[in-house]
């Protein structure tokens, strides 16, 4: 375990010259100018255009497909369906790099009999071009025939429900048990208890999924894909038949992610249509395809039972988690467990029970996105903290305050957070960051609301984690860093120059990142819960320091002095207090080349490896650490029409140390203007498994006009566990904003909604007494 | 197959296309002008944007036929040699992109909006690009580099 925070050890000497800069990133120029190329923009000779026939039922069996008008139409290569593949299942499982067990996650490619969910794959064409494809699509002839389905989780867990997943549906279930629950509500004044409920996210980012691959002389199959995990590849190679090291992932700059690019997407149709037809294929989703064929936000009913004292101290809480899993598994164990641990929130809850349970049904499976559990965990447990304070008549910030778990206190898990807890002061500077309050008028309310959250970065331990990276130094003085990590437009790459060029003296200009190949680079793991600047980060300053450390040695040698007195910087070698002992970073390079000192580092960075949770009672350690902070809105709400308009946004969050503060900024603004959409305007809406909302025509993200300025103040305690004491915050921007509105919203009404999203209707019925 | 004559980034370009190929896909697929992408097949998204002579133009609504003749300029087109556009360079400076996917669509759209408001306000920039998505960045230093970039542009 690593030592407790302390701030005396973790502040002192900090001197950085380019962490903690906002340079412009490396990937700035090229996309600015169109020249950076997406996935989307590699094409081959004779390559042939692919498509994907779905089913349009959520529950039915697979009577019969016929293929053969398909098959027969002019330019047409190939049409493959389940009867032409061997009965080979694809993983679903997060990919493992050290061999955890794996879960049954497994799903089948293509339809063989029983349909799942709307727009589940019957077949594959791939055809001279998309026209064609599309034609031949429409000559597939099908019969599909309604089976029963169930379209919720609670119906699809009683007994007798149609089962879709295993016997019971159930997929997943997690117990976390702290304490004595019943002496807890005992103690307790009051008990309060309340169910929230959300709903399925679209990732909706601008780049469709899209891909395409090739069998090149090695008989290895390439895929130029847009994912954020290249090392699908082994899961991609198991799904097609073929060893390991015959599939390679070339990733490109990605187009957006936020975990729906985490999961296989076109892959292995890219690789079965590529294998069989023996020419290059490009399959790219168009956004239907995209809205029907990844995996969503989970919905999650919540329902927290808190025993409080008259005082504002929590002494029981008592959480009931049901998420909707979908028609498969995939991530849903994982997001189930990270919503278990979250719980609670960012309080010290001595008596803590929860039972969460993951539930399949027809609807359209389920897997990560930005919050992974955590952000349905936070807009239940900071509405509930409002609800309590309400109930027994105190200040919400002041409840709050009474139960914030501090620094090397135990979370829900017992474990002890090794950094700083800077949550108190997060809230009270968000709090009053807020400013005069804007005045009501007329039809038009003003409300508040906070919300502070504890958002885990990096993977869970128990699946030991690892990640890779090498740094090299060129005899001209210029760096390459090398590693495979996937870049998905946080700046991921940049991140690893900047920390490469602070350890090595040289400057942004000199140094290039080559990332995302499965097969060159070395393999960093996925661009996914925020572990990306933690664990490769981490692994690119060691590979750094470890060229630092001969280069400086060869240098003190040559200019006799310590090794404590070369100082690296500006592209030159120099003594401290030693003018005349000077020379240019290429200098010294070239004279470790002549010698054969090794000028390059491959660097493997471990997260903390620990054993599963106990199951029965959840306690131990499931991840090296957690970012800490609170965002607080004002909302006007017109009470005519119901409409929402967020007039002020501000993110206080302790960062650990910004290694680009413009990247940081970027993160939380982001996260501000998806929680806002996750708050008042997305929803996938399904009826019984038909997604009904499939463009973005009626699908609402935030525009330019829907979002206020975000103000963020970003605290650097220096504790945290990546680099230069950095904490995560790709994911924890997005955690408590839309709890924030939330909490605004019903301070702004005087009621509360308790699903989100908070539509005018909602809105409306909700000021009529309409329940 | 219909012949398209028009003038694509100052150069003189001829294609044959089918009647219904959108611009978009002249552009792409047979000018191999890849900075203009495809977000959506709603024209919702924006990240299509092109000038058609002179107006900011979603390049998935317009057929390559019905720009017979036109001038059209790409994000390609918009830098002089290596030297940015004023645009491309705020959004650069401002850090005005995240996955950049938005990008091409929302520096298009910009121009065009810098050069039809003299006096260019944050809420004319927010109105403007309206119909730009953009799911990486919240819009706020996307806003501010096209106020900057409008800015230099009148330099
Ligand atoms: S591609 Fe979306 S508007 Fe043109
Ligand atoms: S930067 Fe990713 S969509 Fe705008």
């Amino acid at each position: 375990m690593s030592a407790p925070f302390d701030p005396n050890r973790n502040l002192a000497n900090v001197s950085l010259r380019h962490v903690g800069k906002p340079l412009v990133r490396t990937d700035a120029p090229g996309k600015a100018t169109g020249r950076t190329p997406y996935a989307g923009d590699y094409v081959m000779p004779g390559m042939l255009h692919a498509k994907v026939l779905r089913s349009p039922m959520p529950s039915a069996r697979l009577v019969r497909l016929d293929v053969s008008k398909a098959r027969a139409l002019e330019g047409v290569a190939l049409v493959l369906t389940a009867r032409d593949l061997p009965d080979r299942l694809a993983p679903t499982d997060i990919p493992g790099q050290t061999g955890q067990t794996r879960l049954k996650t497994d799903q089948q490619i293509l339809v063989r009999e029983r349909v799942r969910y709307h727009g589940e794959p019957l077949a594959l064409i791939a055809a001279e071009s998309v026209d064609v494809a599309e034609k031949a699509m429409s000559l597939i002839d099908y019969d599909l025939e309604p089976w029963p389905g169930v379209f919720d989780p609670e119906s699809a867990m009683r007994p007798g429900a149609p089962v879709v997943q295993g016997t019971d549906n159930i997929v997943a279930r997690h117990a976390i048990g702290k304490g004595d629950i019943d002496a807890g509500f005992a103690a307790a004044d009051m008990v309060v208890e309340r169910t929230y409920r959300t709903q399925f996210i679209e990732h909706a980012f601008l780049e469709p999924e899209v891909g395409l691959a090739w069998v090149d002389e090695n008989d290895v199959v390439n895929i130029r894909v847009s994912t954020q995990v290249i090392e699908h590849f082994r899961f991609i190679a198991d799904a097609i038949g073929v060893p390991h090291n015959k599939v390679r992932i070339m990733g490109a700059l990605v187009g957006g992610g936020f975990g729906g690019k985490e999961d296989i997407t076109v892959e292995i149709y890219l690789a079965l249509l590529a294998k069989h037809t023996g020419r290059p294929v490009r399959l790219e989703f168009t956004r239907e395809d995209s809205f029907v064929g990844h995996g969503k936000r989970h919905p999650f009913i919540l329902t927290y039972k808190t025993g409080v004292k008259r005082n504002g101290k929590i002494t029981a809480l008592d959480v009931r988690l049901v998420s909707d899993a979908g028609a498969y598994v995939f991530l849903s164990p994982y997001v189930l467990l990270y919503g278990a641990i979250a719980a609670p929130g960012p309080y010290l809850i001595e008596n803590l029970k929860v039972d969460a349970v993951s539930v399949a049904t027809n609807n359209m499976y389920t897997s990560a996105f930005r919050g992974f559990g955590s952000a349905q965990a936070c807009v239940a447990y900071e509405q509930q903290m409002d609800e309590v304070a309400q109930a027994i008549g105190i200040d919400r910030l002041d409840l709050r305050r009474r139960n914030y778990l501090k620094t090397g206190e135990p979370t829900a898990t017992g474990y002890r957070v090794p950094s700083a807890v800077w949550t108190e002061r997060c809230a009270d500077i968000a709090w009053q960051a807020l400013g005069e309050k804007t005045p009501a008028k007329g039809a038009i309310r003003i409300g508040r609301g906070l919300a502070a959250y504890q958002q885990s970065y990096g993977r869970l331990t128990f699946l030991h984690d690892t990640s890779e990276a090498w740094v090299g130094v060129e005899v001209d003085g210029t760096v390459i860093v090398r590693s495979g990590v996937t870049d998905i437009g946080a700046g991921q790459a940049s991140a690893l120059a900047q920390i490469a060029i602070e350890v090595l003296g040289v400057n942004m200009e000199n140094v290039v990142v080559y990332n995302s190949d499965s097969a060159v680079t070395p393999l960093a793991g996925t661009t996914t819960a925020t572990r990306a600047l933690y664990m490769t980060g981490n692994a690119a300053r060691v590979a750094a320091e470890a060229v630092r450390g001969r280069l400086v040695a060869r240098a003190a040698k040559a200019f006799g002095v310590p090794v404590d007195d070369v100082v690296l910087a500006d592209n030159k070698v120099s003594a401290l207090d030693r003018p005349d002992k000077a020379m240019s970073f290429a200098d010294l390079v070239r004279l470790c080349a002549t010698e054969g000192i090794q000028r390059s580092e491959l660097a493997m960075f471990r997260a903390p490896f620990t054993d599963r949770l106990d199951p029965a009672t959840g306690q131990g350690q499931a991840f090296a650490d957690f970012t800490y902070g609170a965002h607080a809105i004002e909302v006007a709400v017109d009470t005519e029409t119901g409409e929402v308009t967020v007039l002020k946004s501000v993110a206080c969050h302790d960062v650990g140390q910004c290694i680009n503060p413009a990247a940081v900024e970027g993160q939380i603004e982001g996260g501000a203007a998806q929680g806002q959409g996750y708050a008042l305007s997305e929803e996938m809406i399904y009826r019984e498994g038909r997604l009904m909302t499939p463009s973005l025509s009626e699908y609402l993200i935030p525009t330019a006009m829907d979002v206020p300025v975000v103000k963020s103040i970003i605290l650097e305690s220096r504790s945290g566990v990546g680099p230069f004491g950095a904490k995560g915050i790709g994911e924890p921007a997005l955690t408590p904003v839309a709890p924030a509105i939330a909490n605004a919203v019903a301070d702004a009404i005087g009621r509360r909604i308790h699903d989100l999203p908070i539509t005018p209707e909602k809105v409306v019925r909700a000021l009529h007494g309409i329940d | 197959m219909p012949t398209v004559n028009l003038t694509v980034n100052g150069k003189a370009v001829s294609a044959n296309v089918e009647a219904r190929t959108l611009l978009v896909n002249l552009l792409r697929e047979q000018l191999g002008l890849t900075g203009t992408h495809v977000g959506c097949d709603t024209s919702q998204c924006g990240a299509c944007v092109v000038h058609v002579d002179g107006k900011s133009v979603k390049a998935c609504t317009l057929l390559a036929v019905q720009a017979n003749g036109s001038k059209v300029t790409t994000i390609e087109g918009l830098a002089s040699g290596d030297k940015l556009h004023p645009m491309q360079e705020a959004f650069r400076e401002h850090h005005g992109l995240q996955c950049g996917f938005c990008t091409p669509g929302m520096v298009m759209s910009a121009v065009c909006l810098a050069q039809n408001h003299p006096n260019l306000t944050e809420k004319d920039v927010r109105e403007g690009l309206e119909g730009n998505l953009c799911r990486c960045t919240g819009y706020h230093n996307i806003v501010q580099a096209v106020l900057a970039g409008a800015q230099a542009m009148r330099r």
